[in-house]
């Protein structure tokens, strides 16, 4: 089964008549379905291109498939799956000397990835405290991501203080 | 005449006699009048015709009158429901006086948390005796779980239990929260306010929660032992977690977790606005329904009256239809 997914892409078009209709259409072509558009006018281009960003779901096989079309006529600035599912977990311990960005690369993934890091680092030798947040394109793929942090910080000796009620 | 026997006669066996005198006619009014045939704990015991108030004073002087020990009143008397109050030991010391009456056709009542580990065995056992085995007291104190889950929502899927089961943990980690003080500091203080033990591992270590949340897991049909309960206590808990987590929203609190998933006792985020978020010794519980939505029940886990007026439910629930209103 393929889940429909929403992704959001950034294209930068001229500004003349017909130009958006061309990026439409792959879209539409594909079984995308376009949730909405927004000009960016403010943020025209040395070239006086105007980026649009357009949010659509679809499934994976064929977002890429509209990726690829697009790419070959225009430029796009930006294209990913909008990640709809986060979580804050606190993790208590030494975080930083067990390598934390060995910690970081080992949680994220594609579907799945750290977003932000606060830390307060007491004194040398003394346990740190870290509040993570992860988003992840699904409530599936972040409960994943959770494990993979328990995983790595039992490995490391670090404890995770996980939310109440969130998964 | 409800012939009642009280086996432990301590801090809650005591209350649970208080309680009895002085709200005799409040009592005999609902479920019919009673009498206390017989108690008894590891001093003697005292039987026959005698006052309550007589029983607590001569414990208080030392021991109760009689040489009978508990096990003999326990298989001797006559009477329809026992109110076990031993302490919890988490062996069979107090499990054999329930199995002594349940065998004999007689209800129990306790508050002793040993029932953890045998309460399906205890369950088949009255059932099969025609007879009931109450224990509301045993989980969180005078806050009403056992029943409420038993009874008003028999009906429902409960899907998950959020738990509050253990009030020094959550004074602890209340102080913490407040005064950003370190664990070692706010647990002395605890301990001289009596609120911790000068052991306090079973309360800091998350066991006792595990106990009641196996005592709950099985009365909503998990059939749980302790081994498999998923735990960690609350000594590595520094003030600054509390800093970190403040900057989203969040305070830390013990929570012991039951779904058919997982059972777990763990240090958990919870939202500063959540009712989880209560604060000092009280206790709480968040029940998850498939229709009910959302049920949350708070109230003071701990204490002489709590508990023994969490056993005078039990004695409600078993004889409300024998009252005259």
């Amino acid at each position: 089964m393929n889940e429909s997914e929403l992704f959001t892409l950034v294209v930068e078009l001229e500004d003349k008549p017909g130009q958006l209709l061309r990026v439409l259409e792959p879209i539409a072509k594909n079984g995308g379905n376009i949730v909405g558009i927004v000009h960016q006018r403010g943020k025209r281009t040395p070239l006086n291109r105007v980026p649009v960003e357009i949010s659509f779901t679809a499934d994976s096989k064929r977002a890429e498939k509209i990726f690829r079309e697009l790419e070959s006529f225009v430029v796009v600035r930006s294209f990913g799956k909008i990640k709809s599912s986060t979580i804050s977990l606190l993790l208590i311990g030494h975080v930083v000397h067990t390598d934390l960005s060995d910690t970081i690369k080992r949680i994220d993934n594609e579907d799945a990835e750290c977003v932000e890091l606060n830390m307060k680092m007491p004194e040398l030798d003394q346990p740190s405290t870290a509040i993570l947040t992860i988003s992840a394109k699904s409530d599936e793929a972040l409960e994943k991501a959770v494990e993979r942090v328990r995983d790595i910080c039992k490995e490391k000796g670090i404890l995770v203080v996980e939310p109440v009620d969130v998964i | 005449m409800i012939k009642i026997a009280i086996i432990g006669f301590g801090t809650v066996g005591q209350g649970v006699a208080e309680l009895l005198a002085r709200k005799r006619e409040e009592i005999e009014k609902r479920i019919g009048k009673f009498k206390v045939v017989a108690i008894a704990d590891l001093t003697g015991s005292i039987s026959g015709d005698f006052k309550l108030e007589d029983a607590i004073e001569s414990r208080k002087q030392g021991k109760l009158p009689e040489q009978r020990s508990a096990m003999e009143v326990a298989e001797q008397e006559d009477y329809d429901v026992m109110i076990e109050v031993t302490t919890t030991r988490l062996d069979e010391s107090g499990i054999v006086y329930m199995k002594t009456a349940l065998n004999k056709g007689a209800s129990v009542i306790t508050s002793n948390k040993s029932i953890a580990i045998a309460l399906p065995e205890l369950l088949k056992m009255a059932e099969k005796k025609n007879a009931k085995l109450l224990y509301e007291a045993t989980v969180g104190g005078a806050m009403p779980v056992i029943k409420l889950l038993n009874s008003y929502l028999a009906l429902c899927e409960i899907q998950r239990i959020n738990g509050i089961l253990n009030g020094t943990c959550n004074y602890i980690l209340t102080r913490m929260e407040e005064e950003g003080l370190p664990y070692s500091q706010v647990l002395k203080e605890a301990q001289e306010m009596g609120i911790a033990e000068s052991n306090p591992t079973a309360d800091v270590e998350g066991i006792d929660a595990g106990i009641k949340l196996v005592i709950l897991a099985n009365t909503i049909g998990i059939p749980a032992k302790f081994e498999d309960v998923e735990r960690e206590g609350i000594t590595k808990i520094t003030p600054h977690a509390f800093k970190v987590a403040m900057q989203k929203g969040f305070t830390i609190r013990l929570i012991a977790e039951a779904s058919r998933r997982k059972l777990r006792v763990s240090p958990r985020l919870v939202k500063i606005n959540s009712p989880l978020a209560i604060k000092g010794t009280l206790n709480a519980l968040l029940i998850n329904t498939d229709t009910a939505g959302e049920i949350f029940v708070a109230g003071r886990g701990a204490g002489k009256f709590e508990t023994a007026s969490a056993i005078l439910s039990d004695l409600y629930e078993l004889f409300r239809s024998s009252g005259s209103r």
